[in-house]
């Protein structure tokens, strides 16, 4: 037990990522990852919500770090990471709940391009390794500019995982997934983050196509709001993402508590549904 | 005959780049891919030249401001932007890109818009060729700039008022980027100043570059000689790009005036470039006013053209390389200036080119030779917002 409990310790972001798709798998579902926005709608709030994560079902949290101006979010997850930001986040703040689970769950967090470069992508990288993150999602760096932030973080031992839009053409798409590492993520649909009411016609072809050209797992997020989605998306996906639907019953409930409550009844529900 | 497409420029030095959701990648190189063709095609340069001259008034007037020039002791010329259709330097760009919306098929145009004079003049463009339009206003402006609210959806766009963040231009250029995340496939942003992703900054410069190419021969007719110096003031930095690039291999000082606001120790400004961090916003790495976390703080300054927290990847370069100077003026010199002026030349310009003209007021030119001042736009938006404040500074 000590034994595994070091290996654990050892392995690359990366390699955390990769077993917890694998125990899925394993289990012969979709990994549920659930999002979450750091510091919303306060910091204890948030570490309470990303407990009830953990103890819910999720294989793996993806965490967000709250960002003035983020271009490939939704109205429900801006207006969480702008109360977030007004009510104190920070970098600091968000890794601080990153550390409080990433024990039990590997986290891979979401930040935007301009908050690596101010405080520079190798301290940006040894301090998200140092909170345990295993890998980052950079939502407004396509491949093509991953260059000095790419190196930080893989020096790092953390996966950057790219994303895959229904609009990326197919050479492109293979490009992608050969860089990617950890998993790749794609975009459902052509939009921002949000619940909608349907999935779009394609998504399985573009999934198929995405894990015939990656060597990791392949997960699908943006859009998904109910488990029967979910469990849809979990039929052809190695993962399935659930984000403005959770920060929207993070923010309808009235504390903590409630929040709590609300996010783990439908992780349950959600995780119940991809097991089929 | 037709010269040779080439590609279009996405990188001034460390600049510029494509910081972009990868869903925007495949639209960006569609519309890099058709500005390279349309910008060397004889029959889209033919209409946008007939356009710009027929529809826009161009070109405008190089004019020769006699009582401004006794004022500064040397010669200045006036590029009269304000006397284009609308009022400012805007339709230029807004007329072309609402061109290759068409060429590129796309019936749908989005915009955003601060103080309303490039939604304005979008709203104009897609009027004239039968586009729709939105425009994406933060509700602060929209209640600050009823007029051109007005003005909007009289020439028959739709206004789209934005709730986000502090509800002015920068949200707004957010809301419009998100739009098109999801409409690109029919639709074509039309950005207003030369930032944003690539192929955005050289796009926006090409159209612009009109104002520069006509300033400096007007004045080699005028004077039989190239100007010392060359002034604009920079917010995004449109006007003045579309000003430098004409000048940019010649022995011409070249100077960019940007908002200082309420000076820029106060924290209350728009000099991205003068005193600002290095940084990414609205898809480009550039000069930027964020905090040392990387979150973009908001700008600053009595004008809504300068209130922007960013500025054109292009012009960093050019302040990096020494080619071009990058100076701020306050809203007090500011609002200064736009009286001046109003006096000395009877013209009355918007509260944008009036940092430039209070930099000139400050700095006349010494010796032989003259300047050029680019007076991007009118003032007559600015009326009611110059003359509380100015009431104010009377006491």
């Amino acid at each position: 037990m000590a034994d595994q409990e070091a290996a654990t310790a050892a392995a690359t972001g990366e390699q955390r990522i990769l077993d917890a798709f694998a125990a899925a798998r394993a289990q012969g579902r979709a990994a549920l990852m659930p999002y979450m926005m750091g510091g919303f709608p306060d910091q204890a709030t948030a570490t309470v919500i990303a407990r009830a994560y953990s103890e819910s079902g999720a294989d793996l949290i993806e965490l967000g770090v709250p960002y003035s101006d983020p271009l490939a979010d939704g109205p429900v997850i801006h207006a969480a990471g702008t109360t977030a930001l007004a009510a104190g986040a920070t970098l600091e703040s968000a890794l601080e709940t990153c550390a409080a689970v990433s024990g039990d769950v590997p986290v891979v967090l979401m930040a935007y391009a301009n908050m690596l470069l101010a405080v520079g992508p190798e301290r940006f990288a040894s301090d998200a390794a140092a909170a345990g993150a295993a890998g980052v999602i950079v939502p407004d760096l396509p491949i093509d500019e991953a260059g000095e932030i790419g190196e930080a973080l893989i020096g790092a031992g953390l996966a950057l995982v790219p994303l895959l839009a229904p609009s990326t053409p197919p050479e492109r798409r293979a490009e992608i997934c050969s860089r990617g590492q950890g998993f790749v993520y794609v975009v459902s649909t052509a939009g921002t983050t949000g619940e909608r009411d349907e999935l779009p016609g394609g998504l399985a072809e573009l999934v198929r196509a995405a894990q015939g050209d990656a060597a990791v797992p392949v997960a699908v997020g943006f859009g998904i709001g109910t488990p029967e989605q979910a469990a849809s998306v979990g039929e052809v996906a190695d993962g399935v993402i659930i984000g403005s639907r959770l920060v929207r019953a993070v923010s309808d409930a009235p504390d903590a508590e409630a929040a709590a409550a609300a996010v783990s009844e439908f992780l349950r529900a959600t995780g119940d549904a991809l097991k089929g | 005959m037709a010269a040779e497409a080439t590609p279009v420029q996405e990188r001034f030095g460390p600049y510029g780049g494509r910081f972009v959701p990868e869903v925007l990648m495949s639209v960006l190189d569609e519309l890099s891919a058709a500005w390279s063709q349309a910008r060397v095609d004889d029959a889209f340069q033919g209409e946008l030249t007939r356009l710009l001259r027929d529809y826009v008034g161009r070109p405008t007037p190089l004019w020769a401001a006699e009582r401004l020039s006794e004022r500064v002791g040397r010669r200045v010329y006036l590029k009269r932007e304000d006397l284009a259709h609308t009022g400012a330097h805007k339709i230029n760009n807004a007329v072309g890109q609402a061109l290759l919306a068409k060429r590129m098929g796309k019936q749908r145009v989005i915009a955003e818009t601060g103080a309303g004079q490039h939604g304005v003049a979008t709203a104009t463009a897609c009027a004239l060729m039968g586009l729709e339009c939105a425009v994406y206003m933060g509700s602060e402006d929209t209640r600050r700039q009823r007029p051109n609210v007005d003005r909007m959806k009289l020439l028959g766009a739709e206004v789209v008022p934005v709730e986000a963040g502090a509800r002015t231009l920068k949200e707004a250029v957010s809301a419009a980027i998100r739009d098109w995340v999801a409409s690109s496939a029919t639709t074509h942003y039309v950005i207003g100043s030369a930032v944003g992703p690539a192929p955005y900054p050289a796009l926006v410069r090409d159209l612009q570059r009109v104002i520069g190419d006509e300033a400096r021969s007007q004045a080699l007719e005028a004077e039989g000689n190239l100007p010392k110096r060359v002034i604009a003031c920079v917010g995004g930095g449109s006007n003045a790009i579309g000003t430098f690039t004409a000048f940019l291999d010649d022995p011409v000082e070249l100077i960019g005036v940007e908002a200082a606001g309420e000076g820029l120790d106060s924290g209350r400004h728009g000099a991205s470039l003068a005193a600002g961090a290095t940084g990414v916003l609205h898809g480009a790495f550039s000069a930027v006013l964020a905090d040392e976390q990387g979150q973009i703080l908001e700008a600053h300054s009595v004008s809504a053209g300068l209130d922007y927290p960013g500025v054109g990847p292009e012009h960093a370069h050019l302040r990096d390389s020494g080619r071009a100077t990058y100076v701020a003026v306050t809203d007090v010199d500011a609002l200064h200036a736009f009286r001046e002026l109003c006096r000395l030349e009877g013209i009355v310009p918007a509260l944008e080119p009036s940092h430039a003209i209070a930099w000139l007021l400050e700095n006349p030119g010494k010796g032989d030779g003259f300047d050029i001042l680019t007076l991007s736009g009118r003032g007559d938006k600015d009326l009611d917002e110059a003359l509380a404040k100015l009431d104010e500074l009377d006491g």
